[in-house]
């Protein structure tokens, strides 16, 4: 399937000069990688360039509202078993981001793609994946992005008659509505701890009812899939009831989650569970993320929150109290500019943890934690929490503007 | 007021929790629990019935869609209503102010009966969405501080004769009326379009809704110190934009 040989026109080679061209200026101006405004300049020369380089790919796409930038890693590990991947490794997700990381790889065999939510279906019909995993989808910026079930929406719509093998979460019923438009999914049992925006039916509004591990609809009869993958503790089941221990450097459910679903994507390019699952131990931080840095004489364990549904499941992988933890959070136009999420995390859970809360929106954390009623001390900023904390290692959870000051103030 | 509990009944937080809603719940728990009186929270999904006996109603955002099955589900349970005639208070956000009032405008573009408990009508606006950080002075009746909040809405209120605007806004859009109110209320209901949660960002409405509940005229103090903290920042970053 891979290796297409008609090659690129004289003009996307062009258009692919010059993007390289734009973004080594980038760099060297000292603003990032440069690979959106290299993208930019590609795509504006040659609208058409995405598809064209993908032509060449076997294309996995990965979407979420959580766990999208590692998941693609952890597939990019898996597939390398069989050939060369490019991958926009560090999260640029949206097509001109996209373009220029495929525009990186002519040689390889394999594309695996982290698409934005809101890109997902334009970037599914420019470069007809074989493979699109779909793993989550909760609240997030409200402020700016579209309402979640209209994501859902956007999705079905998008992903119907879709000729990839969708990959999705059994378990998340906004996902379960995207999906099911669509004739060919795997359905994988991958979880999620984050309920509250699927208590009302996708389909028909009805009140979704919730027992145990299952869910289905009360009034319409919307139910969860049966799963053919799962994850179960530490292993993950494949379809033939096999169970193959996951062995990973990044801590928490969420990320074993993600091992299976990347498991069950590696499976339908023929790469084995057990190769696969051994190969994805090489992943030992994601752009900075779970990164344990040294500073000021303490571990740092940098982990990174953006949401709800996301600060819930880092908070089931922290170490236990009395583990201090220091809380960052901004409100910039990356964040979103309202905090009023803040308060369906649920920061009780934190009692026991000595907690210092730094960023921009420090004050909207200190009256979260004091309505619920646990102990803090509000910091100057990074360095001045790391000292009042005792020597050993701290648990650091920042949201998406306040994980990137923090990685620059402790030199990662 | 049996000895000395308050009710607290959040409703439809299936439907109608989309922006940190909770928060509201929690602070008036917190607060009242602080001047050491019991708190009995029922949160109440929209297929079970609203309880009538409750002391404060909350009511929060939600999308569109929601908004409109929370409205039907509301109207057809009755509850509310018997709820507000037996003298209970009702603080409401955004979606579920709207669905408070007379009418709205639902998700398919039509027309939706609200509750009727608040005088006011509410239209989907044609100018851009509402979106930022508002500042509002608060009706002189109320003597309470400033009104400081977070708006996202398409919505525009009017109010008729028997609801008063529940502040004038110096900075945001509020109402989306143009005249410059933002939210509205009588002697038991109120109605507000900011987020935050509001009574996050003014703890001494939520204060106002014990208040009223008990029948008093003051309660026992409480360290006020973070929420201060938080809304001088707010107001100033809103009077001040970098």
């Amino acid at each position: 399937m891979a290796g297409n040989t008609e090659p690129l026109s004289a003009r996307s080679r062009l258009a692919v000069t010059a993007g390289k061209a734009a973004a080594a200026v980038s760099r060297a101006a000292g603003r990032g990688s440069g690979s959106v405004i290299g993208g930019k300049v590609a795509l504006r020369l040659d609208p058409d360039l995405l598809q064209r380089l993908a032509q060449h790919l076997d294309v996995v796409l990965v979407s979420a509202t959580n766990g999208k930038t590692t998941t693609t890693r952890l597939i990019a590990e898996a597939l390398r078993a069989n050939g060369e991947v490019v991958s926009n490794a560090l999260g640029a997700n949206m097509p001109a981001g996209i373009t220029s990381a495929l525009a990186g790889g002519s040689s390889a065999r394999y594309g695996v793609i982290e698409v934005d939510e809101k890109y997902l279906a334009g970037v599914a019909r420019d470069v007809t994946p074989k493979a699109i995993a779909l793993l989550n989808l909760s609240r997030d910026q409200l402020d700016r992005a579209a309402e979640t079930r209209m994501l859902a929406e956007k999705w079905r719509e998008g992903l119907s008659g879709q000729k990839a093998v969708i990959v999705a979460n059994a378990d998340d019923p906004l996902v379960v509505w995207a999906a099911s438009s669509s004739p060919n999914v795997v359905w994988v049992a991958a979880g999620q701890e984050w309920k509250d925006d699927a208590w009302s039916c996708p389909a028909c509004g009805g009140v979704m009812q919730r027992p145990g591990d299952d869910w289905f609809c009360g009034e319409c009869g919307f139910r969860r899939p049966t799963p053919s993958w799962a994850l179960a503790g530490e292993h993950v089941l494949d379809p033939h009831g096999s169970a193959w221990p996951i062995h990973l450097q990044l801590p928490g459910r969420a990320n074993r989650a993600n091992a299976a679903t990347s498991a069950a994507v590696a499976a339908a390019f023929g790469v084995a569970p057990q190769t696969a699952l051994e190969r994805m131990y090489a992943v030992k931080a994601v752009a900075g993320r779970y990164d344990v840095v040294g500073y000021e004489g303490r571990e740092l364990r940098l982990l990174l929150a953006k949401n709800p549904a996301g600060w819930l499941e880092t908070f089931s992988l922290i170490d236990s109290p009395p583990a201090p933890v220091i809380l960052s959070v901004n409100a910039r136009g990356a964040d979103g500019t309202d905090t009023s999420w803040l308060w369906d995390v649920d920061y009780g859970r934190l009692a026991g943890h000595p907690i210092c809360v730094i960023g921009d929106r420090k004050l909207d954390l200190a009256v979260r934690l004091e309505v619920a009623g646990v102990h803090f001390e509000v910091c100057e900023d990074a360095q001045d929490a790391v000292r009042r904390c005792p020597p050993g290692r701290i648990e650091v959870i920042a949201n998406y503007t306040a994980f990137q000051d923090l990685r620059r103030a402790v030199g990662n | 007021m049996s000895d000395a509990s308050l009710r607290l009944v959040w409703i439809y937080p299936d439907l109608l929790s989309t922006y940190g809603d909770q928060g509201n719940a929690l602070v008036v728990e917190r607060r009242a629990r602080q001047r050491g009186l019991g708190v009995q929270r029922l949160d109440v999904r929209s297929d079970q019935p609203i309880p009538t006996s409750g002391d404060i109603y909350l009511i929060g955002g939600g999308e569109d869609r929601p908004q409109r099955l929370a409205a039907e589900r509301l109207l057809r349970d009755g509850g509310l209503n018997r709820a507000v005639d037996n003298g209970a208070i009702v603080f409401s956000v955004c979606a579920g102010y709207q669905i408070l009032g007379h009418e709205f405008v639902n998700d398919l573009g039509e027309r939706s009966a609200g509750l009727g408990l608040l005088d006011v009508v509410s239209t989907r606006g044609e100018a851009e969405r509402c979106v930022g950080d508002v500042l509002a002075d608060m009706d002189e009746n109320l003597r309470l501080p400033q009104l400081t909040g977070f708006e996202n809405h398409q919505g525009v209120t009017h109010l008729g004769p028997s609801a008063r605007p529940l502040a004038r806004v110096r900075l945001g859009q509020g109402n989306g009326t143009g005249d410059g109110t933002e939210g509205a209320w009588n002697d038991t209901v109120f109605g507000t379009y900011m987020h935050g949660p509001v009574l996050a960002r003014n703890p001494q409405i939520a204060d106002l809704l014990i208040k009223l509940s008990l029948d008093v005229n003051a309660l026992p103090p409480v360290d006020d110190r973070w929420y201060e903290a938080l809304r001088q920042e707010r107001i100033a970053a809103a009077t001040q934009p970098v």
